[in-house]
């Protein structure tokens, strides 16, 4: 398995770094995220701190709040479409000239998951790293830790995302299903809103979304809370996610490629 | 080689199941070039990929190079090489970088991969495009990587699936010259399908006909044809197919009337001798004839008499009305 893991990874890798503009695209849309979301959001918390309230926001500065949502987004923003690029492998005939090999499945499918977490965890050391320059403050640790979880909601967003690829098979059908997937994720993880302000209900269901756990325990880290107990839970959410995403994923590749 | 027995697939489709292989029964020998013919919707390519284990079977069973299908699949992969139809590369990969990988994944050690990505390279006219990327291929150039694809590991037996779909006519030849050459010189056993009458004619030492998920003949080609005792007599009648019928029906000597496009074929003892007064009665009958042919029977005569349609005219019928996913 592990051989079939990295001869699908190798062959991933080859064929993303020849497209330059996918490299371009990958390393910009972190920059891209600060560079829109900072403007807008920095002087929101600030205001409200400054009447002696955070609005609803967790504590800590805006950079502490925004960037390890921002980096939650990117890791599941990132790694949701990739499903994409399995439909097109598909359409090509590539797939069932590796399906008739002796390869296993799970290889086959964490060579493709394995790209696009080291992809994933470059845009967020990347994205971190532009942060730090731009004035945010973090301890290593707390950096570390939020990069980790990041690459466990990769691991489990591409490789559920290959799944509803692979079962699917049409573009037309995957694409909405992600964005049906995708909006409520979004809001009900407290990425960009509050979910303090919400009421109960909504409050009710967010503390059921694994992801709300996981971007509060990137908050805490990034605070440099290490011993809290939101981080424990943070990264449990992931651990489950990526192993979850990886199970059924590999389900419906082993029944999908017979 | 191969055993099959009973082998059937059934898909689900909107307007109901569809059964795209009906139970088919039939054995292939080491050594062995066997041609499924048959139109689109025949069901050779579902038979090809059950048995290649792209396909989970919903019935019967199969031995594939000593291995039990249903049991042993990842046995099965290990053993054979399979050329899909519609092309097996990415666009943005290297001739050689795909090569390696199949390699790879088939567990061919690296330097032997190496040495045997050369003599593929060599031999189905690649050498020297080793670094192109696919995309920047000709068609052919690229069908012929999708068979060095399937050869690779030096499968034993080796599944083609329409495998000069998009060749030109030098290629072709070539690649008919490849095919022999695998199985006199390699040992290999194949397993072709086609629906080009010429390809399953020269290449294939046994032919099995397939239409509408069944095998309705098999035999050589030579035996095959030898079914039809006699010559073909095609009379060219434009818009009279009907009245040509019925006049050459009510002849005595007459055999297996059918009716392709604006002709009427029919099969007689002895063309030289029995198309002249076939040619008299339909004059005589006021039929206008615009052309007449004597032919030896082809696998399409073979098929016309079996089907009562031909193999041209079931290939268009056919493609229209493919219902299932992967049911041809």
């Amino acid at each position: 398995m592990l051989h079939d893991t990295l001869t699908t990874f190798r062959y991933q890798m080859r064929l993303l770094l020849r497209e330059p503009i996918w490299i371009a695209i990958a390393l910009f849309q972190p920059l891209l995220y600060l560079a829109l979301f900072a403007p807008l959001l920095k002087p929101l918390v600030e205001a409200q701190a400054a009447q002696g309230a955070q609005g609803g926001f967790p504590t800590g500065d805006a950079w502490q709040i925004f960037v390890p949502g921002l980096l939650i987004q990117l890791g599941i923003f990132g790694s949701m479409f990739v499903g994409f690029s399995l439909i097109a492998e598909i359409r090509s005939g590539v797939i069932e000239r590796m399906r008739v090999t002796p390869a296993s499945r799970l290889g086959l499918l964490l060579g493709r998951v394995m790209r696009d977490t080291v992809v994933l965890l470059l845009q967020a050391s990347l994205l971190t790293g532009v942060a730090v320059i731009f004035g945010l403050r973090v301890p290593v640790t707390g950096a570390l830790i939020t990069i980790v979880i990041v690459g466990l909601l990769g691991v489990s967003l591409s490789a559920l995302s290959y799944a509803a690829g692979m079962w699917l098979k049409s573009e037309d059908a995957l694409a909405p299903l992600l964005n049906m997937v995708s909006v409520p994720v979004l809001l009900l993880s407290g990425i960009l809103l509050p979910m303090t302000l919400a009421p109960k209900w909504l409050r009710t269901l967010s503390a059921a979304n694994p992801f709300r756990h996981v971007v509060d325990a990137a908050r805490v880290a990034f605070l440099g809370n290490t011993g809290d107990e939101a981080l424990l839970w943070g990264l449990l959410s992931a651990v489950l996610l990526a192993v979850g995403g990886v199970v059924v994923a590999n389900r419906v590749f082993q029944r999908e490629s017979a | 080689m191969i055993a099959v027995d009973q082998l059937r697939r059934t898909f689900q489709s909107k307007t109901g199941p569809v059964e795209a292989v009906r139970g088919v029964s039939f054995a292939v020998a080491a050594g062995e070039i066997v041609g499924f013919l048959g139109p689109n919707g025949a069901g050779k390519t579902t038979t090809q990929r059950m048995l290649s284990t792209l396909l989970t079977p919903t019935g019967g069973n199969a031995t594939v190079a000593g291995c039990d299908l249903r049991k042993d699949p990842v046995g099965v992969r290990r053993k054979i090489g399979y050329v899909p139809q519609g092309g097996s590369t990415n666009p943005l990969a290297s001739i050689v970088e795909e090569l390696r990988t199949q390699a790879a994944l088939h567990r061919v050690p690296r330097a032997d991969a190496e040495a045997r990505i050369d003599e593929l390279l060599l031999s189905l006219d690649l050498q020297g495009l080793g670094a192109r990327l696919t995309q920047t291929l000709s068609g052919s150039q690229r069908r012929r990587l999708d068979i060095a694809l399937g050869l690779i590991h030096r499968p034993k037996l080796i599944f083609l699936d329409e495998p000069s779909t998009g060749l030109d006519p030098h290629s072709r030849a070539n690649l008919w010259n490849h095919i022999r050459h695998l199985r006199d010189h390699d040992g290999a056993t194949i397993v072709l399908t086609t629906h080009y009458l010429d390809e399953a004619d020269a290449l294939s030492d046994r032919i099995l006909i397939m239409d509408h998920g069944q095998i309705v003949a098999e035999g050589s080609p030579q035996q095959l044809k030898r079914r039809i005792s006699g010559d073909v007599v095609t009379f060219d009648v434009k818009d009279h197919q009907d009245a040509a019928k019925a006049v050459l029906g009510a002849l005595a000597g007459v055999r297996d009337l059918s009716i392709v496009d604006s002709t009427v074929r029919a099969v007689v003892d002895q063309g030289s001798v029995d198309a002249l007064p076939l040619m008299r009665a339909l004059d005589a009958a006021g039929i206008p004839v615009a052309a007449m042919k004597v032919t030896q029977p082809s696998l399409d005569d073979v098929f016309l008499t079996l089907t009562g349609r031909s193999l041209r005219d079931s290939d268009t019928a056919a493609s229209s009305a493919a219902a299932a996913p992967g049911a041809n």
